[in-house]
């Protein structure tokens, strides 16, 4: 799985526990009930005896008539049509093996890009290493993901830098109606790919790129916070487009976190030489 | 087992009925739980139970290594548990031992009997278990924290799943044994318990007990189960739940 | 093998960041992310430390075992360092023998521990020729966002500093002793990002990284340990400016070593 842009790639999405009556949008754990009044079991549930469960650790929210659980975490499960990005991590003579954060590797058939290649000639058009934005075609019973190059805003990336956030996040980062992405590009003027994959590709002047950095970082984190679109507007309105640390330093308290009375945050300058033993 | 009548058995059980830690019969050691510990993982968590102190981490479902183990119509589960070098009293050399291997072979059955292992053909879900101080029951505090470290990684389960271990001291069944009740007690079960069906799928026993005191155990350490499984998923639902409005993430 | 492949995108961007004095993460050149230590983490170690720099966190713990000295020097205990880099701690690891970076690590704190006599030997001897403590240290990485080696020096130093000799449990004396511990060799590593050179490197800047270095200072000064690694190349000026920051980085870190929340 590439490593992408971040100290700390595996957020989770953190949501609200709200208790609803008809239940949608709670937070459930495997094994647990859910009021599914007739509905049938459909992705992240199961059956047994007549009553649902969750299997999944999400959220629950029925689309009738399936009883439904979306995760909160894990890897990204690839869905027809999702587009994302991906990396290649192996190639061979008629097909390249990309890293889309999903639980198996996706082959790239030569035949599934927009060029011309001969067999054996595939290293010549995309190394190991090299990003690329994909959509998902297919999924088969063994787990294999079909995807192609072929097609509006597919392709091969270059320059710029690439963002990971959790899968369960993307929806944040586009908001509803796309307005979220959208505030994102008024303020800055950069170019996004957002993949599916909660792979997110920025390109665009330094400074503006490491602002939208730090907005897809607090969208991760913060997700769900009521005042989360204010906050974000406010920072990219803010007069220091220089501060490339933003609302987030190096170092945020996390799970576990020691941070004691001795540990040093950023140091400044270093003292003088010290003198000789 | 140790052996009965060294000259220095601790008294395992006072006349009031108090284990050597002060504990009842049926009570459980202290135990904290928190879900999402380490930063790398897909799934991890960090259990002290009394004083063991043991992180689970779990990555996938991914590409199964070595390739030949892939299962071309399920994940397959691959568990390590290791001891680390200080986590016992005697330095226990780093490298594969036969109990471990017992070990993590059992833990990875138990997980197989509730992962819905069929939604993820030909890759691996690998469980790490790592005891970095032990106390007697560091299996079941394992299972404990790979549970949650599972569903921290999103794998669909069919429950969480709670472990305990349940034994026999001074001739009395007691639930969650600790280091000196292991070493001298009579008999030692480890079991985990799939709380939505009230099955089984790992069970082990060491010593001996008649079969009316195994009955008496199997239920004492299903009880423990439960309460222990409120507590994982008390766990979760503290890593997952919104902040509080105003407060800090 | 490894299922761990950066984006070339990724790793460009990080040079290009550095060529303008910045870093992925907004820390400066010279900056270490948040450093801490908890002493005493394991209680059934006779010393033990959890080190957290950033995202990385080793635990090491300190074993000693009434041993022989080795044959060749009877009158110095024995000291053994084993750095495990365990699978938990990160995708890219697997199970099975060390691989070769889990042995540099081991041998590179050790060399910075021994260099600096952290731990006087003879006075682990408790029978010239006959018994001895032995002094096992093992340190386990359990979360791996890069720079393991100053993360491992720091929680085995650390460890090291707040041991106790088991003397009464193993009958060898009266009662349990600190271990003696006369200097804290603190190892500092710095990545070269084209042409700038940055100190305490994350996963991704260790990636991108067109070599390493790694200084180890005690607090008298001198320079215990030197290990460069990755591909790439070092000026003797490189160097020199190299060690001048270490000395100021090991003295805040061993600060922190000597005095951590225990």
């Amino acid at each position: 799985m590439s490593r992408d842009h971040r100290p700390g790639h595996r957020r989770r999405g953190r949501e609200g526990a709200p208790s609803h009556p008809s239940g949608d949008r709670v937070l459930v754990l495997p094994g647990e009930e859910l009021p599914s009044h007739g509905l049938k079991p459909g992705p992240g549930t199961y059956r047994v005896g007549g009553k649902v469960y969750a299997s999944v650790l999400g959220l629950y929210s029925p689309r009738p008539p399936l009883a439904r659980v979306v995760p909160l975490s894990g890897r990204y499960l690839p869905k027809p049509d999702d587009v994302v990005l991906g990396t290649v991590t192996d190639v061979q003579g008629t097909f390249w093996l990309l890293d889309i954060g999903a639980p198996r590797w996706a082959p790239l058939h030569m035949t599934g890009t927009p060029w011309n290649i001969e067999v054996g000639e595939t290293e010549r058009f995309l190394k190991v290493g090299d990003a690329v934005v994909v959509r998902v075609e297919s999924l088969d019973a063994t787990g294999r993901i079909g995807v192609s190059m072929q097609g509006e805003g597919l392709g091969k990336l270059d320059g710029g830098t690439i963002v990971r956030i959790a899968p369960a996040r993307v929806g944040r980062v586009v908001g509803r109606n796309g307005s979220m992405i959208q505030t994102i590009l008024n303020h800055t003027g950069v170019r996004m790919t957002v993949g599916q994959n909660g792979r997110i590709w920025v390109d665009g002047p330094a400074e503006s790129v490491a602002r939208v950095v730090q907005v897809l970082r607090l969208i991760d984190d913060e997700g769900m916070r009521p005042g989360l679109t204010e906050q974000v507007e406010s920072y990219l309105a803010s007069t220091d487009p220089t501060d490339a640390r933003g609302p987030i330093g190096p170092g945020r308290a996390e799970p576990l976190d020691l941070d004691g009375p001795r540990a040093a945050g950023p140091s400044t300058d270093p003292p003088e030489d010290r003198g000789g033993p | 087992m140790g052996s009965v009548g060294a000259k220095d058995v601790p008294v395992l059980l006072s006349p009031e009925g108090l284990r050597i830690d002060g504990r009842h019969l049926d009570e459980l050691r202290p135990l904290a739980i928190r879900a999402g510990a380490l930063h790398h993982a897909d799934g991890s968590a960090f259990v002290e139970w009394g004083a063991n102190k043991v992180m689970a981490a779990v990555y996938g479902p991914r590409e199964v290594h070595p390739r030949h183990l892939q299962q071309n119509n399920k994940a397959v589960i691959q568990c390590k548990y290791n001891m680390a070098a200080f986590s016992v009293d005697e330095r226990k050399r780093p490298g594969l031992d036969r109990r471990s291997q017992e070990i993590s072979k059992v833990i990875a059955e138990a997980f197989e009997s509730v992962v819905f292992v069929e939604e993820f053909p030909r890759t691996s879900i690998d469980i790490y278990i790592e005891v970095l101080q032990a106390n007697a029951g560091t299996r079941c505090a394992g299972v404990v924290a790979a549970s949650v470290a599972l569903a921290d990684a999103g794998i669909p389960m069919v429950d969480l799943l709670p472990a305990v271990a349940v034994g026999k001291v001074a001739g009395q069944i007691a639930l969650d044994l600790k280091k000196e009740e292991d070493n001298f007690g009579e008999a030692d079960l480890p079991m985990a318990l799939v709380p939505q069906s009230g099955r089984l799928v790992l069970l082990q026993m060491e010593g001996h007990m008649t079969p009316e005191e195994l009955g008496r155990s199997l239920d004492l350490g299903v009880k423990g189960c439960r309460d222990i499984y409120e507590r994982m998923k008390a766990a979760l639902r503290a890593r997952y739940a919104a902040p509080a409005p105003g407060g800090a993430a | 093998m490894s299922e761990e492949v950066t984006a070339e995108i990724l790793t460009t961007h990080i040079l290009d960041l550095a060529a303008e004095g910045k870093r992925l993460d907004g820390r400066g050149p010279d900056e270490y992310r948040p450093v801490s230590v908890e002493p005493g983490f394991v209680v059934t170690a006779d010393g033990s430390a959890l080190a957290r720099i950033g995202e990385t966190a080793v635990l090491a713990g300190i074993k000693l075992e009434p041993g022989k000295p080795f044959p060749d020097t009877p009158n110095a205990g024995v000291l053994t360092t084993n750095a495990e880099l365990i699978p938990l701690s990160s995708p890219i690891f697997e199970p099975g023998p060390p691989q070769p970076g889990a042995i540099e690590v081991s041998r590179v704190v050790d060399r910075a521990i021994r260099a600096a006599e952290t731990v006087d030997l003879t006075r682990l001897v408790v029978t010239p020729g006959e018994k001895t403590w032995v002094c096992y240290v093992d340190m386990h990485v359990l979360d791996h966002g890069g720079n393991l080696i100053d993360t491992a020096c720091l929680a085995a130093v650390t460890a090291l500093a707040h041991a106790t000799v088991p003397a009464k449990r193993f009958e060898v004396g009266e009662s349990d002793y600190p271990l003696d511990v006369q200097h804290l060799p603190i190892e500092c590593t710095f990545v070269r990002l084209g042409d700038a050179i940055v100190v305490d490197p994350t996963f991704e800047e260790e990636q991108a990284g067109q070599g390493r270095l790694t200084v180890a200072t005690d607090e008298t000064g001198r320079v215990v340990a030197m290990q460069k690694g990755l591909v790439g190349a070092f000026s003797p000026d490189d160097v020199k400016d190299v060690v001048r920051r270490a000395l100021a980085h090991g003295d805040r870190l061993r600060a922190i070593a000597r005095g951590g929340p225990g």
